[in-house]
């Protein structure tokens, strides 16, 4: 049965699931807008390069590559214990997913705008960061959320290398208690409410980012 | 480092079967969760809002359940109400379980798109229910989603990996059972995620494909 005990012990689980996924989030966002901007930049080897990367990283489960990071690093030099080497492998995921994102917001943006900011005198980079960014990121949010929401849900994958997130919890659960039913539907309700409060709370800052669009 | 492709060769028999078990499981499921998905479909846009609500209900807490939970209540979960899967069962159950959720909205994502009138003059023609769906809003639903759907299927290969951890014997298990025997962890799971790009990029070969042919059935009729 359900207990008060149980419950905060998948909340402890719940924790990890939120710290990892909300630093693979907080590194990930900025990591993928520099992929995205090798890829519109000019040099050509950096844009092949971004490409190739994001290409094969989002077509690599999730599951095999945190066990390529997991037990791969250490044959190139340098080995990581298992949650730095969770947090580096969703965060090096979700930013090919966000590069992507990001991408189709520059690619998308106005051409004519980018051109009068230059035709101001203002350099590339003055003209991306006052120019360009400010749009692209209150455009970007919704489909950045989305990302967000599923990488919460591939979270589960760094269960295979031994940190005990939400889901590898209630197997820990059920080991003592052999009812394996009570703590899936639990957490299962914990993710729904975790993904209910992100959706919620990206609708907010949305609606406070474009508050000077709307007119009263 | 030198590279121990010598024995990833070896066992090579071992990942061919690993990758053999993902492909088919996968386009077994993506068939029959899209099938499925179809036949969530009319109670999700039926105009009983009782009907249309549980219909959704359903949909959406599917769409927030990651899939390892998904496998661990079919796998461990069931057995609770007596029924108890062996792990083939229980991996494929639990990608067609998952991905009908997806599959039905994304064929009711087409559906909004399709004008009106569609709906409309086949109503008036006497079209309703489950023949109003199959031949009037499926086939024209299923063209313009195609696309949506090869990303669909991408996805699901993608989750499939996780039915390892229930000792499916698909790709990754296979490439985690050459490395934990030979600790060779680099070159296997390297080989492995190699194997999947692949794969993922001939789903994306045929999803273009097949864009290209529906803009010319598309013209055609037009």
């Amino acid at each position: 049965m359900p207990s008060l005990a149980m419950l905060l012990d998948l909340l402890h689980g719940a924790g990890i699931t939120v710290i990892v996924s909300g630093l693979a989030i907080l590194a990930g966002v900025p990591l993928g807008l520099a992929l995205a901007a090798g890829r519109t930049g000019q040099a050509p080897l950096i844009r092949s390069a971004c490409a190739l990367y994001s290409s094969f990283v989002r077509a690599v489960p999730v599951v095999t590559f945190v066990l390529l990071i997991y037990f791969g690093l250490p044959r190139l030099g340098f080995a990581l214990n298992p949650l730095p080497a969770a947090i580096l492998a969703l965060v090096l995921n979700t930013a090919a997913f966000n590069s992507e994102i990001w991408r189709a917001a520059i690619r998308d943006f106005p051409s004519g705008q980018l051109e009068a900011a230059r035709a101001f005198g203002m350099t590339r980079r003055v003209a991306f960061w006052r120019i360009v960014f400010p749009q692209i990121w209150r455009a970007s949010l919704p489909t950045l959320v989305n990302e967000m929401t599923l990488l919460v849900k591939a979270s589960p994958a760094i269960a295979v290398i031994g940190v005990v997130e939400l889901t590898r919890k209630t197997r820990q659960i059920s080991a003592v208690t052999y009812e394996a039913l009570p703590p899936l539907v639990l957490a299962a309700i914990i993710y729904g409410a975790l993904l209910a409060l992100l959706v919620a709370g990206a609708r907010w800052l949305e609606h406070r980012l474009t508050r000077h669009l709307r007119t009263a | 480092m030198n590279l121990r492709l010598d024995i990833i060769w070896q066992e090579a028999p071992q990942f061919a079967a690993g990758l053999g078990n993902t492909v088919w499981m996968c386009a077994v499921a993506t068939v029959l969760s899209l099938l499925f998905g179809m036949l969530m479909l009319p109670p999700l846009i039926s105009k009983n809002a009782y009907l249309s609500r549980a219909a959704r209900w359903l949909v959406d807490a599917g769409r927030c359940i990651p899939f390892l939970l998904l496998t661990y209540l079919v796998y461990f979960g069931l057995p609770s109400f007596g029924v108890v899967l062996d792990k083939w069962w229980a991996g494929l159950g639990t990608l067609v379980l998952y991905n009908t959720a997806y599959m039905a909205e994304i064929l009711r994502a087409g559906w909004v798109q399709l004008p009106a009138g569609q709906t409309e003059s086949a109503r008036a023609l006497g079209y309703h229910g489950f023949a109003l769906v199959h031949r009037i809003i499926l086939p024209q639903v299923l063209i313009s989603v195609g696309p949506v759907i090869g990303n669909q299927m991408i996805q699901l290969i993608k989750d499939s990996a996780f039915l390892s951890i229930i000792t499916v014997p698909e790709l990754t298990y296979a490439a985690n059972a050459v490395q934990s025997y030979y600790f060779v962890p680099f070159e296997s799971f390297l080989v492995a995620t190699l194997l999947y790009w692949v794969l993922c990029g001939g789903v994306e070969n045929l999803v273009r494909r097949g864009e290209r042919a529906a803009a010319l059935v598309r013209r055609g009729h037009g």
